[in-house]
């Protein structure tokens, strides 16, 4: 997994709630067997019109072609567990989303995968969804190790709150199960004395 | 300071193997998974690029559903390419790694939360994490599930465990009893309508009142599903002697002595008195109505004798848009009574709605009346078990007499990735539980509500109240 330290890229908004995984990854782009290619699937009905860039979807609009941010509404990610939704939005070269709530699979999907989740409250999200719509001053610098989102055009800082293991893990780019294969032997002592316990589970 | 625990955190205590902060997170140990074709193949071959192995080959089961066709006549090629190859490199992996398969020409084989019950993978007290968000499920016996994406999925088969954080306990109670007609279909849907799509994000939901414990183990089940459209990360219900009985005898159930011995453990399994929940919310069954969506995200629902509702009512801002934007996908004006909704498209199917109960509750409405001209209406049932069930009770008969398709199992046009694809314009009345833009298929337009309430559209060709079908009415 890759590492998230400092990333400065632009950023859109995309405020409306509950917008769910089968809007972020319509079915279509369900039937791999690994990975690959799903950048194109990201929003796709809302990119594109019969096969054309749809001009008024805002990933597509002037300064917005290459944003590695998005500013979400309320519940964003709802739905479907389908990880292919945050696999698209990585390849589409998305880093951060910062919105006010996400959907708990789809933030743990997240974080497995190098996206980093910033929640902050309603009305900062307004404000800062109303200071990107404007693409002179939609260049944002995301930096975790300091825990800021800075507006380059102003200088503005905001900072955000993580969770220290959730953090550790994005600077690191650690690989979850290898860090759990790192309790081996607890997992192992725990399940010898949970089946005594539970003999009917086994 | 109290020390009474809510049923959720017995279970997740009962189930860490460390903490990893000091903040709730913790290794939590996972009994079971069900696995299906289309979230576990990235996760297999992660395994198989790290060179690991699958901790319990046992506590795991493989069930084709998502991609599979509901033609009538059952082959083992899938309809699409991309569909046979997820299929056939299922099968590699099943094959690769031990663990049970349940293919398309397997007899069991159905909807994943329909089979691991039917098939006794799920018991009381277990915590069971699958690839599929409606693993809530589980929750109806006594079992602690919740959904998790491809990544967790590799992460349970190399080592048992999720890295987990704890949620808040948050109570559902129904009291009161239900009109005639009214099914548990319409109680959630009346939950989520009432706290939101979001209105349970972070919370392990449990549920509880007399009104969920007079009703059978699938109604409740059915409850337990759909409150993740709530947000719910998991969903658990203290388990009773339905339950037991629900469980005894199924293939992976336990027997004899360990059964008796099980039972006297499983039945200590409950919140305690005076625990506590940071969220309570209370529903009278008694006020519940027919439930039916007119949106596009499951919260956006009213009772069917309400009209759709004027955005304009919304006060704040980002929802009214929000609103506009539904009724606008859905093609629907502001005050236009439901029941003067036409639909030419009737959906009897899914993991929320599709067991024997749901079935015969659907044909009961079906006596002597046919399927409305100009609807297409098909019936999927869960699992292949439940088909065969429904045909030896003659309820399959009532259904093609009324006009409806009969078909084989699968997740079908709950979710359209297989060949059951709505066109756009399309209005159907579905028993399912997600009414997203394009869900059934793209510009299709879908109203979530119970299966009676389903078929009793489809004779009528538009919305109807289903009371009115009601025996002594």
């Amino acid at each position: 997994m890759e590492q998230f330290r400092s990333v400065t890229g632009s950023a859109a908004p995309l405020v409306a709630p509950n917008i769910d995984t089968d809007i972020i990854m319509p079915k279509t782009f369900l039937k791999g067997v690994d990975r690959k290619g799903l950048d194109i699937g990201v929003f796709n009905s809302l990119r594109f019109t019969d096969g054309k860039p749809n001009t008024e979807f805002v990933l597509n609009k002037p300064g917005y072609e290459d944003c590695k941010f998005l500013i979400t509404g309320a519940n964003f990610g709802c739905g479907s567990s389908r990880e292919h939704a945050v696999w698209g939005l990585y390849q589409l070269g998305i880093r951060a989303l910062i919105g006010s709530t996400f959907a708990g699979i789809f933030n743990d999907n997240c974080r497995n995968n190098g996206i980093l989740t910033i929640n902050l409250p309603h009305e900062t999200i307004s404000d800062l969804a109303e200071c990107v719509t404007h693409p002179e001053h939609n260049e944002l610098t995301v930096d975790l190790e300091n825990q800021t989102i800075r507006i380059n055009a102003t200088g503005d800082e905001i900072p955000f709150e993580i969770e220290p293991a959730r953090k550790q893990a994005l600077l690191q780019g650690l690989d979850p199960v290898g860090a759990t294969l790192q309790h081996v032997a607890e997992i192992r002592a725990f399940e010898q004395d949970y089946r005594i316990r539970n003999p009917w589970y086994f | 300071m109290s020390f009474s625990k809510t049923l959720y955190d017995k279970i997740i205590d009962a189930h860490t193997v460390r903490t990893l902060d000091d903040e709730g997170l913790i290794l939590l140990y996972v009994d079971r998974t069900v696995l299906n074709e289309y979230t576990s193949p990235q996760a297999f071959t992660g395994l198989r690029e790290a060179g690991r192995s699958v901790w319990n080959r046992k506590a795991a089961l493989m069930v084709v559903d998502h991609v599979n066709s509901t033609a009538a006549h059952r082959i083992a090629r899938m309809p699409d390419d991309g569909g046979q190859r997820q299929v056939e490199y299922f099968a590699e992996n099943a094959r690769d790694f031990g663990i049970e398969l349940i293919d398309i020409l397997d007899n069991r084989q159905g909807i994943e939360h329909v089979v691991a019950p039917e098939q006794g993978l799920v018991m009381p007290g277990m915590v069971i994490g699958a690839g599929d968000s409606h693993t809530t499920s589980y929750g109806a016996l006594g079992a602690l599930g919740f959904g998790i994406g491809t990544k967790d999925i590799e992460h349970y088969l190399a080592t048992q465990t999720l890295v987990y954080r704890r949620l808040k306990p948050m109570r559902v109670t129904v009291t009161g009893t239900p009109a005639i007609g009214i099914t548990s279909k319409d109680i959630v849907m009346e939950v989520i309508r009432r706290i939101g799509a979001d209105g349970a994000t972070g919370y392990a939901v449990e549920f509880a009142g007399d009104t969920l414990y007079d009703m059978s183990v699938e109604a409740r089940m059915t409850v337990c599903n759909m409150i993740v459209e709530a947000g719910a990360r998991g969903a658990v219900m203290a388990p009773d002697q339905k339950v037991f009985d629900y469980i005894k005898g199924r293939p992976r159930a336990p027997k004899d002595s360990v059964w008796d011995a099980a039972i006297t453990c499983w039945s200590a399994l409950k919140s305690d008195p005076d625990a506590h929940f940071d969220r309570e919310v209370r529903i009278n069954a008694s006020d519940v109505a027919p439930m039916v969506t007119w949106g596009t995200s499951p919260d956006q629902g009213t009772t069917v004798t309400d009209v759709v509702p004027d955005p304009k009512a919304q006060t704040d801002a980002t929802k009214r848009e929000a609103d506009l934007r539904a009724l606008h996908y859905m093609g629907l004006r502001p005050g236009t009574q439901i029941t003067s909704i036409a639909i030419n498209h009737a959906f009897i199917g899914s993991c929320t709605n599709a067991r024997i109960e749901d079935l015969r509750d659907a044909a009961s409405i079906l006596d002597g009346r046919n399927v409305a001209e100009g609807v297409r209406a098909i019936v999927v049932p869960g699992s292949t078990q439940v088909k065969l069930q429904a045909e030896t009770e003659g309820i399959a008969q009532r259904f093609i007499d009324a006009g409806f398709e009969w078909r084989q199992s699968g997740c079908s046009m709950c979710l359209a990735m297989n060949d059951d694809v709505l066109k756009p314009g399309d209005r159907c009345a579905s028993s399912t539980n997600r009414n997203f833009e394009g869900r059934q298929g793209a510009g299709a337009r879908t109203h979530l509500m119970s299966p009676a309430m389903v078929a009793a559209a489809a004779v009528e060709g538009h919305i109807t109240d289903v009371r009115k079908f009601s025996r002594g009415a």
